[in-house]
């Protein structure tokens, strides 16, 4: 592990560690209590694989009366708590802890109900992206947001998460299409915010549950919007001379009213990585390429198809394939659905960035980028959601070479400084988790962080659940919760009244 | 009593470290509008922020616009407008239902009542849309949240913890909103004559298709008289929108009356008198009768809403109709009772939801909890929540529920006197 300080481990939890792991065994029985090393080994890290920590003890619980017991037990003993779903993090947001409990949701794996006439499907957590799509679509129906592990990660991982994909521009992030959650505090108290209905009523707590790495609550089940599908979808392959022209072609068909359902664009290392790996049929004489898919009737994807083109066309385009067949559509988008991997082969490691910039800030920040590339001596290729500016820098860099490792981390850590100071943000879509945790000053002012941790507090007031994720330094509740009175010295008299 | 009416961000600031320093309790408006909303106010001083206006960005090809939280909504959508850009949610105008003005109201109002319309069950309501805030909690701390991009996953997103909190968590100062092409046209489709159940069905059918429905309402008599100045009848109306490029409207809506060739008569509403009845569902039209009678926004799940109106209808004098497929039930009391109890029993009995009690007099509204009562562990964790943006409870107090910001409030004591 590089060098990021994670929360001390508390000697007396460790030292009981026998007893714990005898009473996670009662509350729950069989097979759901893993305390071998070897066993643990699988569970050490998650899709941020540079960082690896053994738990205290991994727990599987069946139920939800095993997870209330389970939190409810560790909250009574100052126990602290990291909860897992599937593990694909790419931010260390399932990174377990010495001295914590790893509650592990993989076992509620199970669709609870499919309800058509309301388009919504009830899940356990532990149920995949891909697995609601799969249970919905011989009926032509399908979950929107896509993270491209949907393959593998959970519903409940998507929540905590606040997972996008692909296609979030036009269908929204998961926050857009969860409905309803069950979940259980710390305190083991279960809570249903929402159900099948629009909107829930009081404070948005669903709101701030999703995206909040874990950090509030466990999730113990999911009530989330199915759509139907659309009837067809096709394809534009556009490569420009510059970055420049394909970014205000972006903006251009944006500006014509166009919402694509998904917009992809590729710097020249991320094509040529890509076409050499997959023969995607890529041109490699350009500095961007951009696939834009339109879906819908067959009468809109055409019109638009025909509007789009124009306006590549207009912005310089020198190259504009349409996809005339579904088997051309998939082959533009397997290029880029390659990308992570081709970039995998032509260095022995990469170092997947997520940062959001304004898109208008793209060239600027590309031209940052390659500075940023000779100062380190690291090369970088990008992906980048196009349509909502979400940019996907991949560094290259050998962990086998000293110290290589950490210069990539700079580099990356550099990068996001930069979306920052155009007016971006840190993460996109991945979260904060580890990664990107000491970085957040960069964006948010301790008074920022401050009202941040007060919701913590609001959930889990010991700061048991996920500690020394997002936040780079947790502050005590009851600090927080102090009042500073400022009586007498305000400038009230200025007030304009009347 | 006293009114402050800030001009900048600076001035909200020192008014609200100053009331959270005195413990004096400020009730937080905007144009007023939704003022008649919620339990009667009951703060010492007010702080108007209707002077704390101007869109401060807007960058069309970005979709994105912020802009200080007392900038009319108007003012907003007509700029919008005129770049073919809208605040895709659709906001509703609560004016003419509670007996004001149309056309008020603010963006940071907007934020606070999490506004929404007919287009809900497609792009969702405020909270869905906001980006970012800049807010000042009733601890008297200025704090921002969120960005100016639309996909952020930066910390917590207490931008939308302002959704639905009615000025009782943090006064907003600035808020950024996504924004979205406005579609090029649209056309509605209304099945005819249907009953309730049948209406349910026929909604879940074109909702269930590939039509890309964005909006269904159901006008039953006598609601379906009260809109398009009468144009549409007595015969019930179910409103099925369509809307995006002409050739594909064109297509959805032969693919609708396919489909629905044998649950009615069908009639199509172009263009214009579509949009305006749409506003009309949205602006609650039918119950804004200048009166006070007790009005209910009931949500439930879409396919289950017609089984309570009917249970109720046995049981008391009411009006409906339904917006969201049937998700939304406005409910209009005949005889000035609310029966909440009743309502939320009904509610609870057919599925789950909750019902607020949006428009009655002050009387009911200081006696009857105006917004649903929560489970207990619920209502401890808001009240929790409230504590910790506004630990005197100087915001609005009382306006979302009796009493103060005691983590002990449930269900049992709401609607207790203060």
């Amino acid at each position: 592990m590089t060098g990021l300080a994670m929360p001390k481990p508390d000697a007396a939890t460790l030292g009981r560690r026998a007893e714990i792991v005898a009473d996670m065994r009662i509350i729950v029985p069989g097979e759901g209590v893993v305390d071998a090393v070897n066993e643990m080994r699988a569970f050490e890290s998650d899709g941020l694989t540079a960082y690896r920590q053994l738990p205290l003890v991994v727990v599987l619980p069946e139920t939800v009366a095993q997870v209330s017991r389970v939190l409810k037990y560790c909250n009574e003993r100052n126990i602290r708590v990291v909860p897992r779903g599937s593990g694909t993090s790419l931010s260390g947001g399932a990174l377990p802890l010495e001295d914590a409990v790893l509650l592990v949701m993989s076992r509620f794996n199970r669709i609870l109900e499919i309800d058509f006439p309301n388009r919504t499907v009830v899940a356990q957590p532990g149920v995949t992206n891909l697995g609601i799509t799969t249970a919905v679509e011989q009926e032509g129906f399908y979950y929107a947001p896509d993270p491209s592990s949907q393959i593998a990660c959970s519903i409940g991982g998507n929540v905590a998460e606040n997972s996008g994909g692909v296609h979030c521009l036009k269908y929204g992030l998961t926050a857009n299409n969860v409905l309803g959650i069950e979940m259980v505090l710390m305190d083991g108290e279960v809570i249903r915010l929402g159900g099948k209905h629009l909107d829930s009523e009081g404070y948005d707590l669903l709101g701030v549950m999703t995206g909040s790495e874990g950090l509030l609550g466990v999730v113990t089940e999911v009530t989330v919007r199915i759509l139907k599908k659309p009837e067809t979808a096709r394809a534009l392959l556009i490569a420009f001379p510059t970055s420049e022209q394909g970014g205000q072609c972006v903006a251009d068909i944006i500006g014509a009213g166009i919402i694509p359902g998904g917009m992809e664009m590729m710097d020249r290392p991320a094509i040529h990585a890509a076409e050499d790996f997959v023969h995607a049929g890529y041109p490699l004489d350009c500095e961007a390429l951009l696939i834009v898919e339109l879906d819908g009737p067959a009468v809109e994807v055409d019109h638009l198809i025909g509007l789009v083109e124009k306006i590549a066309i207009d912005n310089g385009s020198t190259t504009c394939r349409i996809s005339q067949s579904e088997q051309e559509r998939l082959t533009f988008w397997a290029g880029r659905k390659a990308a992570f991997p081709a970039v995998g082969r032509i260095s022995p490691d990469y170092y997947c960035m997520d940062g959001t910039i304004p898109r208008k800030e793209l060239p600027r920040v590309l031209a940052g980028m390659r500075e940023l590339s000779e100062q380190y001596g690291l090369r970088v290729a990008n992906v980048f959601h196009a349509g909502d500016g979400n940019l996907h820098p991949l560094i290259l860099y050998d962990a086998n070479i000293p110290g290589e490792l950490d210069k990539a981390e700079a580099f990356g850590s550099d990068i996001l400084r930069l979306c920052v100071k155009v007016g971006g943000v840190l993460t996109g879509e991945h979260g904060v988790g580890v990664e990107k945790r000491d970085l957040m000053p960069e964006m948010f002012n301790q008074a920022d962080l401050d009202q941040q941790m007060r919701v913590k507090c609001a959930f889990d007031p010991n700061h048991l659940l996920n500690p020394g994720k997002v936040f780079p330094q947790l502050r005590r509740c009851a600090e927080l919760g102090r009042m500073h009175v400022h009586r007498g010295q305000v400038a009230f008299p200025d007030i304009p009244r009347f | 009593m006293t009114t402050f009416t800030p001009e900048n961000a600076e001035d909200v600031f020192s008014t609200v470290r100053w009331a959270a320093a005195e413990q004096a309790p400020l009730e937080i408006i905007g144009h007023g509008s939704k003022r008649g909303i919620g339990r009667p106010s009951q703060a010492e001083h007010t702080l108007d922020l209707s002077k704390l206006a101007g869109v401060t960005l807007y960058e069309p090809a970005e979709l994105v616009l912020s802009a200080k939280a007392g900038t009319p909504l108007a003012e907003i959508e007509t700029l919008l407008a005129r770049n073919n850009q809208q605040l895709a949610f659709e906001p509703m105008d609560y004016g003419p239902l509670l007996g004001g003005k149309s056309g008020r109201g603010t963006i940071g109002g907007v934020l606070a009542a999490n506004l929404s319309g007919p287009r809900r069950l497609k792009a969702g309501a405020a909270r869905d849309h906001i980006l970012g805030i800049h807010a000042v909690s009733g601890r008297g701390e200025a704090f921002k949240s969120g960005g100016r991009v639309v996909k952020n996953v930066t910390g917590y997103d207490l931008s939308k913890a302002m959704a639905n909190s009615w000025g009782t968590l943090a006064v907003a100062t600035d808020v950024t909103f996504k924004v979205l092409p406005t579609a090029e046209t649209e056309t509605t489709l209304a099945v005819r004559s249907l009953l309730d159940d049948n209406a349910a069905a026929a909604m879940a059918l074109a909702l269930g298709s590939s039509a890309e429905v964005s909006s269904a309402a159901h006008l039953p008599y006598p609601a379906v008289t009260r809109v398009a100045d009468g144009a549409l009848g007595s015969d019930a109306a179910t409103l099925l929108r369509v809307e995006g490029f002409g050739p594909s409207v064109a297509y959805r809506i032969n693919k609708l009356k396919d489909l629905l060739k044998n649950a009615g008569p069908l009639e199509e509403i172009p263009g214009a008198a579509s949009q305006a009845l749409w506003r009309e569902v949205r602006d609650c039209t039918p119950f804004a009768d200048g009166s006070d009678t007790p009005v209910w926004r009931v949500s439930m799940a879409p396919a289950d809403g017609h089984h309570m109106v009917m249970a109720l209808r046995m049981q008391a004098a009411v009006e409906a109709f339904y917006d969201w497929q049937g998700g939304l039930i406005w409910l209009a009391m005949a005889a000035g009772d609310p029966e909440a109890e009743l309502v939320r029993a009904l509610v609870k009995k057919f599925g789950g939801g909750h019902a607020t009690l949006v428009r009655a007099a002050p009387a009911y509204r200081a006696a009857i909890p105006v917004f649903q009562p929560q489970p207990p562990a619920l209502a401890a964790l808001s009240a929790r929540l409230k504590a910790e943006f506004d630990p005197s409870n100087i915001l609005n107090p009382g306006r979302m529920m009796a009493g103060g910001v005691s983590a002990k409030v449930d269900a049992a004591t709401e609607g207790a006197s203060t």
